[in-house]
Order: structure tokens, then sequence, then C-alpha cells
């Protein structure tokens, strides 16, 4: 955004409360790569330049690449400045900060998705001899103590985590409710190229059928790793991890799992499906069947026969329980009513509703599919900075 | 698929439903529903349970007749067989929950319906109920569910429509998720 509004010679400043790329510096767990390939971040002007276009940035890559940025672009970017709160004044909003105050017409909020982890509130009922953890404070196994962990939440996060902390020799289970499966490679592509190719990351968000639904997918089960596996069910059962229906409760110190997980498994195939379909379809469309592998299907989720209904959290079998349940963004300084009863952002396409200069990037699905990547950033950036121009010329309707 | 220009007509009015949805955005007080039944015990294991109203959309609904059910149990239990027993009331209720459900979801999808039978079993090892182990469960040790159905549609569009249903189902939430169930004497 600030490439876009330096282009357009708008005055601005970005407020940074640490370092750039402050959350991939202090927030995430030490072995995560990007779910995107390398050449897949195409910010406005700037690109992978490297010779692994194919791999994954690990976090110090990331950092380095996000750092070299903000230095090519010269982004006048104010580090290690807190926001405590934005407010509507007369014609525009007040910003207040620990480095003082700004004035603007126009705020662009990008303080990202994933501020805070999401917990249920059954952490509540976990009996005490259980250490627990959310995704944010997950940071490798060695920080856990022997004997089992309960992972719960099977997206890119849980997948990750079932994964090595089993390799480190703790007898994972993983809950698993709803989830999106997908292989890392199909028919010799990366799945992120079809996405990108075929045009699923480009879908707007005014075109697909139920946009609330599409906002609140969880991710792909994905890893970027050195030997591009892919990490589903069937790749986690393989080297022993245990897999259980969603988490219901915890009733007595009891985990008791829903029965939904054949169905949950189902739902997912059937989704995989059609997503490789989309694939196949553009492929023949396009001529491009001689430029990639054949087309092929994956074997069906294994579920076992009758999968555990429940886990006794008090017999010592369990020692630790993540939490990854996802994330929710932080709004709690923004104190302008734009927020909807479940504490999301009022927006069209990132144009936030009933404040009138407010823009709100970097969410899932907040103008394209790509939203929140760092190659849909770019699209999202060019739109919402030419409606932002045309508000500051006081040609666009309140 | 169906032929985009023809309209599948599986008599479910999906417009309703889904401007039942954008009404009850705005007012979510209307959507806490509570439903409920009674039962009186007649004789042995034979009871009569009736359905005539619920609450819902903020204020108690009656409905145009009284239902009645008749449970019992089959005379291998010693008794006489009135009606069906709860727990084959239990796979009805989940039967007819994802069947509603595999209509409602094929209007939506535009796919005409000509047959859906499903057929269900739930396997149960009475030792439970009769206190002779009590490693075993009182109810069902598994519900198998299968479906036949006859539509205008792809074998894999089928199979979707039959795990939304599931996805989407009020019972078989409840018999697949712990529920709370609080019981008192007056």
């Amino acid at each position: 955004m600030s490439w876009c509004l330096s282009e357009r010679s708008i005055d601005h400043v970005v407020l940074e409360r640490g370092e750039v790329a402050n959350s991939w510096r202090t927030e995430r767990w030490d072995s995560l790569r990007l779910l995107t390939p390398n050449w897949q971040s195409r910010l406005p002007s700037f690109g992978y330049e490297g010779d692994d276009p194919d791999g994954y940035r690990n976090m110090p890559e990331l950092i380095a690449f996000l750092d070299r940025y903000a230095e090519v672009i010269s982004a006048p970017i104010e580090t290690h400045t807190i926001v405590s709160s934005v407010r509507a004044d007369d014609d525009g909003y007040v910003v207040v900060t620990d480095q003082g105050e700004w004035r603007c017409r126009t705020v662009v909020v990008a303080s990202g998705a994933c501020n805070i982890a999401r917990v249920p509130a059954l952490n509540d009922a976990v009996p005490s001899g259980v250490a627990t953890l959310d995704s944010m404070q997950y940071r490798n196994p060695d920080q856990l103590g022997p004997g089992g962990v309960m992972i719960v939440g099977a997206s890119a996060t849980g997948t990750q985590f079932a994964d090595e902390i089993h390799r480190s020799g703790r007898p994972v289970t993983l809950s698993t409710g709803e989830h999106i499966r997908a292989p890392r490679l199909y028919r010799g592509r990366d799945v992120e190229w079809w996405m990108d190719i075929a045009g699923v990351h480009n879908e707007r968000y005014d075109e697909v059928e139920d946009i609330a639904r599409a906002r609140k997918l969880p991710s792909f089960q994905l890893t970027g790793t050195p030997v591009r596996k892919t990490l589903d069910l069937n790749a986690l059962t393989a080297i022993g991890v245990k897999v259980s229906g969603r988490l219901a409760g915890i009733n007595d110190g009891k985990a008791q799992f829903s029965g939904s997980l054949r169905n949950v498994c189902a739902l997912s195939d059937l989704k995989m499906g059609r997503l490789l379909d989309t694939f196949d379809e553009w492929a023949s469309t396009n001529g491009m069947d001689g430029e990639v592998d054949a087309p092929h299907r994956f074997e069906p989720t294994e579920v076992e026969n009758s999968p555990p209904l429940g886990l006794d959290l008090t017999s010592g079998e369990i020692k630790t329980i993540i939490w990854a349940t996802g994330y929710r963004p932080d709004y709690s300084w923004l104190d302008v009513p734009v927020l909807d009863r479940k504490d999301n952002v009022r927006h069209d396409g990132g144009i936030v509703e009933g404040a009138p200069g407010m823009y709100l990037m970097g969410i899932q699905f907040l103008r394209r599919r790509k939203s929140a990547l760092l190659d849909g950033v770019g699209d999202d950036a060019r739109d919402l900075s030419a409606h932002l121009a045309t508000y500051l010329d006081g040609a666009a309707a309140p | 698929m169906t032929d985009n220009k023809k309209k599948a007509d599986n008599g479910v009015n999906v417009q309703a439903l889904l401007d039942a949805r954008v009404a009850l955005e705005n007012s979510p007080e209307a959507a806490k529903f509570e439903w409920s039944a009674s039962c009186e015990w007649k004789d042995g294991t034979y009871s009569h349970s009736t359905v005539e109203g619920y609450f819902g959309l903020g204020e108690q609904q009656k409905r145009m007749t009284t239902f009645n059910f008749d449970a019992d149990h089959p005379a291998a239990f010693a008794a006489e067989d009135r009606g069906a027993t709860p727990v084959e009331y239990v796979l009805v209720g989940l039967a007819s929950c994802l069947t509603a459900g595999v209509a409602a979801v094929a209007q939506h999808r535009n796919i005409q319906l000509r047959s859906v039978i499903a057929t269900l079993e739930g396997g149960m090892d009475i030792q439970g109920i009769l206190g002779m182990d009590s490693d075993i469960r009182n109810g069902f040790d598994g519900i198998k569910v299968s479906y036949k159905i006859d539509a205008d549609a792809a074998q894999k569009d089928i199979e979707a429509l039959v795990a939304q249903s599931q996805k989407r189902s009020a019972v078989y939430d409840i018999v697949t998720n712990p529920t709370n169930v609080t019981v008192t004497v007056n």
C-alpha cells in the first residue's frame, strides 16, 4: 500500500509496533515456512530473484525479504510505534501512539488477521495435570515435556505441529473438525501454481456465492518443506499420529470427540476432488495437458473403523494440549464503531462501512481469494489506493 | 449437473429459508427456538408421547395437529410391542433429519431428486442396558446410514449432497456430539 500511495504522491506514514515483519519475527513457530513458493510473492515492483523459485521461505528469509522491500521502496516507516487508539474526528482520524498523536484524513488498517490465537472456552475444563499452549506460544517440540500431546485443530498449523511433535517422540492425537485437504504437488506442479494459473486465487469477493463463508474457511493443510511433501491426514496417520473427531467437550477430565470424523473427511475429499477437477479443466481448455503430468486422484482419507470418542485426560497419557484452533484479529485499539457482532470489521472489499476514508487490508478474501497472501496484497493495494485517492479528491461518496 | 435452464423441484422452498437467514441475521434473538415433547407412562414399557407446540420466532407456536407417538419394546424384552422402541425413534429422527437435508441441499443446488431411500442400523450390545458389563455403553456402538438416491446428478454430486446434509443436520449433531441433559423431578 505504501508503494501504491507513493506512486500517487500521497503523503503517508506506516506505523509499526516493532520492526518490519514483526509478527513473523516474534509470533511464529521456529520451523514455519511460507505455504506459497518463493516465486509467488510478487509485491508491487518487487519479487523473488534467488535461484530457488520453487522453494518456501523460512522465517529469517521472509523477514529479510520484507526488510529489503521496505528499503527498496523507501517506505516511510515509524518502527517501535504502538497504536493505542484510532478515533474519528471532524474530517478524518486521530491516531494515538506511544510516540505521539497523528491526525490523518484516511487510515489503512493493515494490522493483520492473526493477532490473537483463538482458544475455545473448553480450555478452562482441562485437568490441572495437563499443560496447555496456544499456537502463538508454541515454538518447537523441545518446549514440551515428554509424553503424549493432543493437538486440537487440523489446518496448516495443527498438521505441521502434529508432524514435528510426533516425530520428536511425543505421541500425538490430532482432533480434527472441518478441514481442507490439499496435495502439495498435483500433476508435478505446486498446488499454489495451479491456484494461480487456473484463476482460483483471482476469484473476486463480489463474484463468489457466499463471501461470508469463503472468508471463514480454514487454511489448506499445507506445509512448505524442501522435499515439497504433502501433509494431509493420511500422511500423519502413516507416521502414527492418531486422528480423532472434533473436540466437542471435556467432562470430568475426559475429552469427548465428535462422531463426525468420517463426514468431515468425506467433505474434504469431495472438496479437494472438485478443486482438482477445476485444475484439469483449465489444463485441457488451455492446451496445457502436454506441459504437466497426467491427471490422477488421491486415495480417500483413511478413517479407522471406530475412531476414538473419548480420551481420559487424567490418565497421564496426554501431558500437553495445544490449541491450533485458528487466529483472530485484534481491534482493541480501534475506537470507531465498525465491528459486526462477531467483532469483524464491516467492509465492502476493504472499504470500511460507516467510516469514510478507512480501509482494511491483509485479511482473508478481502477482495480476492489471494488477499491474505503476500502475492495478493498488491492487487488489493492498487484497487484500494485508487479508491483512497478519489476519496481524498473529494469525489467519492461518503 | 442438471441443465441450468431446468429448475429442479423437490418441494423445498429454498428462497424462504434464505430469506429467513437474512431476517435472522438482523434479529438473532428470534432464532432461539425451544422444541418440546411430552410423554406419559401407560403400562409396562409402553408410553405415549405427544408433540403439539414449540417456541420460536419470539413466541409460542401451536401445531396444526397434535402428533402422537407410541413407544414400547418388542416381545423379546418381555414387553407387548405396542410401539417402536425409543432407540428406533432416534434412528427415525436421524433418518428424517438427514433426508430433509438432502432434499433442501438438492433444491439449493438445483438437483432434481426422483427417489431417496435411507436404511439405518444402530448396533447395540444389550449387556450395557442390562447392567451386565459396565465397560459396555448403553447406547449405540455405532450407527450406519445407507442412502439409495436416484437423482439428476453425477455420483460425486450426490455424495456431496449427503455430506452437506450431515454437516447441517441437527439430529446428526445431537447424536455425534455430547449434549448436556438436565432432568428434574417436580
